[in-house]
């Protein structure tokens, strides 16, 4: 690494994605524009137990918002991560474990995709299987980011160490409410039960 | 090579809550947000290549049977570090308004016309040194209703990975000597004027192609620097 590059002054600032964001993003069928990313989530050949995460996203007077983003980074039913950083060898088949999808008029959003395993953590404890979720929208200058954890899990919630970084009157807005393969995750940006997001 | 994200990079960022954009005021947290230690669930991230993009998805002029009007222009740049390391193999997503100031966005009823050989929309995947290019128009100005007679300045909206979801960024590119500036709140929600300038191009000779249409350069810097003895505590 010898050689000389100039160092940047600092990171390039976020700015909000805006209202009109769904023609590059997330065009679907609307638009006269491909999707680069591949949905559901999970592929055809991935192993593990196939869920439907469905939920919306509400603002500080509970109405829906329409021109929300939302994303998903997710390990694999065995909790590896398809990433060069996770040295235990790629996850499983095609697997990314990435999913987008722009919220609807009602402000909800959905991704077919599969129960994560556990993933290290720090002090070389499992984290209790997690989702990491992460929020644009016009209004929002910054993004979001949160976790999704499952209500099948409580054992392992008890020993989770971010979870334990969170006042546990506010723990239950991370958790998904279950319904057979379905789990429910509603994203409330303001409120009593503002789901709590991370500083990272 | 092991990157870390100091969290003190954030603070280029601006307020979830700013004031002069209505907007924020129902849209940003109330409560403090949780700190927490990057684990591998944050240091890890999408990873999206060559694979994910298309020959021509660089090339906003040629994606219909005609060519859009408006101002050609090239825009080009590089993706670097902290550290000003390239960035190869990134995937950047652009989308914005046709010379007119219209998205094709079915919301935008801005009565000014679209242009039927312009989507407005395009990809690129960073080669070897960092760097991108894309062909497009010079998106016009719009108003929006923010306020009396708001209009945003020229923009071009830029969505980026990195090599973790920690360096995930969106952010929006705009144009040199912008006489909107002074008036645009998304703008001046970057406090520092220094810190906003990453977010105007420059316009660059060089980039220009010759009886064909002007370049601007613009680099964009995410997250992520190497760690070493004297950084600050490992996050992991």
């Amino acid at each position: 690494m010898s050689e000389t590059r100039e160092k940047p002054a600092g990171i390039t600032p976020s700015q909000t994605v805006g209202p009109y964001f769904a023609y590059g993003l997330t065009p679907r069928q609307e638009y006269a524009w491909r999707d680069a990313f591949d949905t559901p989530v999970a592929t055809a050949d991935t192993d593990g137990t196939r869920i439907r995460i469905i939920g919306a996203v509400l603002d500080g007077d509970g109405k829906p918002v329409p021109d929300a983003m939302i994303e998903i980074w997710q390990a694999d039913a065995t909790g590896r991560y398809a990433h060069p950083r996770d040295d235990r060898g790629r996850a499983n088949s095609a697997f990314k474990g990435f999913g987008r999808c722009g919220a609807d008029k009602t402000g909800s959003f959905a991704f077919d995709t599969i129960k994560p395993g556990g993933v290290p953590g720090p002090g070389g404890k499992v984290q209790a299987p997690h989702i990491v979720v992460c929020l644009f929208a016009r209004g929002m200058l910054r993004h979001l980011y949160t976790r999704l954890y499952f209500p099948d899990d409580a054992a392992t919630h008890a020993t989770d160490s971010v979870l334990a970084l969170v006042p546990t009157d506010r723990r239950a807005t991370l958790i998904a409410e279950r319904d057979g393969d379905v789990y429910r995750f509603d994203i409330r940006i303001q409120g009593d039960s503002e789901t709590v997001f991370f500083d990272l | 090579m092991t990157l870390i994200y100091p969290k003190s990079s954030n603070a280029a960022h601006p307020a979830y809550d700013f004031g002069g954009y209505r907007s924020t005021g129902k849209r940003h947290p109330l409560k403090p947000l949780i700190i927490m230690p990057h684990t591998l669930s944050e240091l890890t991230g999408p990873v999206y290549g060559h694979d994910a993009v298309r020959d021509n998805e660089f090339d906003l002029t040629k994606q219909h049977l005609g060519e859009p009007l408006g101002e050609r222009i090239v825009v080009a740049g590089r993706v670097l570090d902290e550290d000003g390391r390239p960035q190869p193999n990134t995937l950047i997503e652009i989308w914005q308004a046709n010379a007119c100031g219209r998205y094709v966005h079915g919301v935008d009823q801005h009565p000014a016309p679209l242009d039927p050989n312009f989507t407005g929309a395009g990809r690129a995947v960073t080669d070897a040194d960092g760097r991108y290019k894309f062909v497009t128009i010079k998106p016009g100005a719009y108003p929006w209703g923010n306020h009396h007679n708001a209009w945003r300045p020229n923009h071009i909206h830029f969505s980026l990975f990195g090599p973790s979801f920690l360096s995930r960024i969106v952010t929006q590119m705009y144009f040199p000597g912008d006489p909107l500036f002074p008036f645009d709140p998304i703008f001046n929600s970057i406090t520092d004027a220094k810190v906003r300038d990453r977010m105007v191009c420059r316009f660059d000779l060089g980039t220009t192609v010759p009886d064909w249409a002007l370049g601007y350069q613009f680099d964009i810097v995410l997250r992520g620097r190497t760690a070493t003895p004297t950084e600050e505590p490992h996050d992991e």
